[in-house]
């Protein structure tokens, strides 16, 4: 399965980022070879309707899960839609995030956790 | 000929200078409310609420149907908004992020779209002797002023008449146009169009920054305009220099003082509180008419 960690930083020892729409790199992790891959989030500087725009791009990625801090209710409504499991409130290094989430440490939500954000 | 009354910062009178000059003039004029989040000239009126008709304002939004959807993606990709995603095999609407615009119904090859209301405010009217008053009240927690910004202007004299000097050449009555603040598209599209703009100002460093932002906003726009400073005789004399290097009128000056504030406490105009400024008001009127005969004569 892939997953998505949000980042802040180009490499498995960025934290990750707390904002799912905006964060500023997607980590990749592909949990049968164990590879990561980044990239720079291209919707992050949008002007509305993030959350849809980056829920969209993880369907289209083919994202089994998603690891971020915080999830508004238009994002969560897409990829609950697109069957993409959520696991908020991840912190620390994307690495450990990966660790623990392997682990299953990680409680996955049933609902956006936080409000919509229009800017 | 249509005033509209705008201003940087919020709170610095706009709607003192709106009103006071709506009910100053002896003709019959047409005061638009269009600071639809906030509108509140109406409260300077004496109206009752039996007095106002309203009647609910939508735009449209897209409802797809599923059976002719094919998830090509067209319409999500359109949407510059994002209220359309696109998954595997289905779209998602979001009804919160439309902007009304139509667009993917007319991008939909599979004629996959309708359209269904979704009401985002009211229209009000009322009517004082000298006044008929307009105004767009927006739903709470709806952000898309324009478009009842918009269906307010569009009762401007009645009747289709729009566009700069449009009243005019259809002999309608002078418009004011009470604009909501700040420098976004809500303030943009309410000046627009309009003959002059006066744009209300005090004497603070935030009320210069905010006025600064207007006047390149108004700049762009190519809209003839002048200064009202609110509170003129406290504060620091920077506004009064800005105007001065930007060539800009400094068509009034209202003092600070409690008698004003009073009135407005209970309701009233400045010009019941000090019938000096209906005179004021006249006369800035004449004075903006000359300004928009000069700028006429542009080439």
């Amino acid at each position: 399965m892939k997953i998505c960690i949000t980042s802040q930083g180009e490499d498995r020892a960025s934290n990750v980022d707390p904002r799912f729409g905006r964060c500023a790199h997607f980590c990749f992790y592909d949990t049968e070879s164990g590879d990561y891959r980044f990239e720079p989030n291209e919707f992050a500087a949008g002007v509305g309707g993030v959350g849809v725009q980056t829920s969209q791009y993880m369907a289209e990625q083919e994202v089994g899960a998603v690891l971020t801090g915080q999830v508004g209710p238009n994002a969560f409504k897409t990829l609950n839609a697109a069957g993409i499991e959520v696991y908020p409130n991840a912190e620390g290094t994307v690495e450990s995030a990966v660790q623990a989430f392997l682990a299953g440490e990680f409680e996955k939500t049933g609902g956006p956790t936080g409000p919509a954000r229009h800017a | 000929m249509t005033i509209s009354v705008a201003s940087g910062k919020g709170g610095t009178g706009k709607t003192t200078v709106a009103v006071g000059l709506a009910l100053a003039l002896e003709q019959q004029v047409q005061l638009l409310d269009c600071d639809v989040e906030e509108p509140n000239s109406h409260l300077f009126l004496q109206l009752g609420p039996e007095s106002r008709s309203s009647e609910d304002f939508s735009i449209l939004v897209p409802r797809i149907d599923d059976d002719k959807c094919t998830a090509c993606g067209l319409c999500s990709s359109f949407c510059e908004y994002n209220a359309l995603a696109r998954l595997k095999d289905k779209l998602l609407v979001f009804d919160n992020l439309c902007h009304g615009c139509g667009g993917c119904k007319i991008v939909c090859p599979e004629d996959a779209i309708t359209e269904v209301p979704w009401p985002i405010g009211k229209l009000v009217s009322a009517r004082v002797p000298g006044v008929d008053l307009l105004y767009g009240d927006l739903n709470s927690g709806e952000v898309l002023a324009p478009p009842l910004i918009r269906a307010v202007k569009r009762q401007i004299g009645g009747s289709a008449s729009e566009g700069p000097g449009g009243t005019e050449a259809s002999g309608g009555p002078p418009v004011i146009i009470d604009s909501p603040p700040g420098t976004t598209c809500p303030m943009v599209t309410a000046v627009k169009d309009s003959d002059f703009s006066l744009l209300v100002t005090e004497n603070t460093p935030f009320g210069l920054h905010d006025l600064e932002l207007a006047v390149q906003v108004l700049s762009d726009l190519d809209m003839p305009m002048g200064v009202v400073i609110n509170r003129a005789d406290i504060g620091r004399s920077d506004v009064e220099e800005f105007c001065r290097k930007k060539n800009l009128p400094v068509l009034m000056r209202i003092p600070y003082s409690r008698e004003i504030a009073e009135f407005y406490a209970r309701g009233e105009s400045i010009v019941a509180a000090d019938p000096d400024f209906r005179r004021h008001f006249q006369e800035m009127y004449s004075r903006i008419e000359a300004l928009v005969a000069e700028e006429g004569q542009k080439p």
